[in-house]
C-alpha cells in the first residue's frame, strides 16, 4: 500500500490552508486513496453494511407495528441520546484535532487530543451504561417486544464498536506519546482515527432514527 | 485540515445535534411533526454524516470512488428509513 500513499496529502503540507476542497495533491489531482491503510476502509465498509442492515431492518419492523415503536420511544431517555451524540461528535472531534497536530510533528499536542477523545468515549459508555441500567432495572430485556429486541440489540451492538474503537484510541495515544507517528507516518494513527470517525458516523443515524423518529 | 475548519465542523455538528433534540423534544408544539419532522431529521444526520466522511475522516480531497461509497451509504440508509416510514403512513 506504500505507493498509494506516497501520493496523498497530509494534514501538514499545507500550513493554514483554508478550508476550501482543494486538491490534494495540487498538479496530481484527488489522492487515489483514503487517509490510513486501505484495508482499514474495506473493514469500515463491511461495518456499515451491517449497520445499514440493522437500521433498515428496524425502520421496517416499525412500519409493521407502528403503534408499539412509537409509544415504546416515549420510554427511552432522550436527554441521555443526545448527550452521547455530543460526546461522540466530541470525540470524533478531538480525534481529528490529534491527526492534524501529529501531521504537524506535534505529538504531545496530538497524544492529549487523543485522550481527550478516549474520554469523551468513556463518557458515552457511561452515560449508555446508566440508560441500560435503567432498562434492565424496569425488568426490560430482548423479549420485552419487539422495539426493545431492536434497541437492545442495536444499542448493544454500537456500544461494543465504541469500547474496541477506545481500544484503538488507547493504543495510538501509547505510540503518540512516543512519538511513533509524524508527517511521514501517519499511516497508523489515520486508521484509527478513520475507524473511530465509522463509530460516531452510525451514532449519527442511530441516535434521530431510534430516540426521536415517530 | 486546518484547527480553525475542524472547530467550525465541530460546531456545526453540536448545532445540528441540538436541531435534532429540538424535534424531538419540542417538534410537536413548533408544527414539525410526521413526514416534515422524519424529512428534516434525516436531512440532518446526512448533512452530519457528510462533514464527518468529508473533514473528519477527511475524504474531501480524496477520489470521488471514496467518498461516493461512504455518501452513498448515508443516502442509501437514508432512503431506505423513508421509504419505511412512507409504508408506516400507509
Amino acid at each position: 500500500m506504500g505507493q498509494i500513499k506516497a501520493s496523498r496529502r497530509h494534514p501538514g503540507d499545507t500550513p493554514g490552508m483554508d478550508a476550501a476542497p482543494a486538491p490534494s495533491h495540487p498538479g496530481h489531482g484527488p489522492a487515489a486513496a483514503p487517509p490510513g491503510d486501505l484495508a482499514i476502509w474495506f473493514f469500515i465498509l463491511a461495518e456499515l453494511l451491517a449497520f445499514g442492515v440493522f437500521f433498515a431492518a428496524y425502520a421496517f419492523a416499525r412500519a409493521h407495528d407502528v403503534e408499539l415503536f412509537d409509544s415504546m420511544q416515549q420510554t427511552l431517555d432522550r436527554q441521555a441520546g443526545a448527550l452521547n451524540t455530543v460526546l461522540l461528535i466530541s470525540g470524533s472531534a478531538c480525534v481529528a484535532r490529534a491527526v492534524e497536530a501529529v501531521g504537524r510533528s506535534r505529538s504531545a499536542t496530538g497524544a492529549r487530543w487523543l485522550l481527550a477523545g478516549i474520554a469523551c468515549g468513556g463518557g458515552f459508555l457511561v452515560v449508555k451504561g446508566f440508560e441500560y441500567a435503567d432498562k434492565f432495572g424496569a425488568g426490560i430485556n430482548l423479549s420485552t417486544n419487539t422495539f426493545y429486541m431492536f434497541y437492545l440489540s442495536l444499542t448493544f451492538f454500537h456500544f461494543m464498536h465504541v469500547i474496541l474503537g477506545m481500544v484503538i484510541l488507547v493504543a495510538l495515544w501509547v505510540k503518540t506519546r512516543q512519538g511513533a507517528y509524524g508527517p511521514a507516518d501517519m499511516n497508523g494513527i489515520e486508521s484509527g482515527a478513520a475507524y473511530w470517525h465509522m463509530v460516531d458516523l452510525v451514532w449519527i443515524v442511530l441516535f434521530p432514527l431510534v430516540y426521536v423518529m415517530r | 485540515m486546518n484547527t480553525r475548519h475542524l472547530n467550525t465542523v465541530w460546531a456545526v455538528l453540536l448545532l445540528a445535534t441540538l436541531a435534532t433534540w429540538a424535534i424531538g423534544e419540542i417538534g410537536d408544539q413548533l408544527g414539525i411533526a410526521g413526514p416534515l419532522a422524519m424529512f428534516l431529521l434525516l436531512t440532518i444526520s446526512f448533512v452530519k454524516g457528510r462533514l464527518v466522511v468529508l473533514d473528519f475522516m477527511g475524504l474531501r480531497g480524496v477520489k470521488f470512488f471514496w467518498r461516493g461509497l461512504l455518501i452513498g451509504w448515508l443516502l442509501l440508509v437514508s432512503a431506505l428509513i423513508a421509504i419505511a416510514y412512507w409504508i408506516a403512513l400507509k
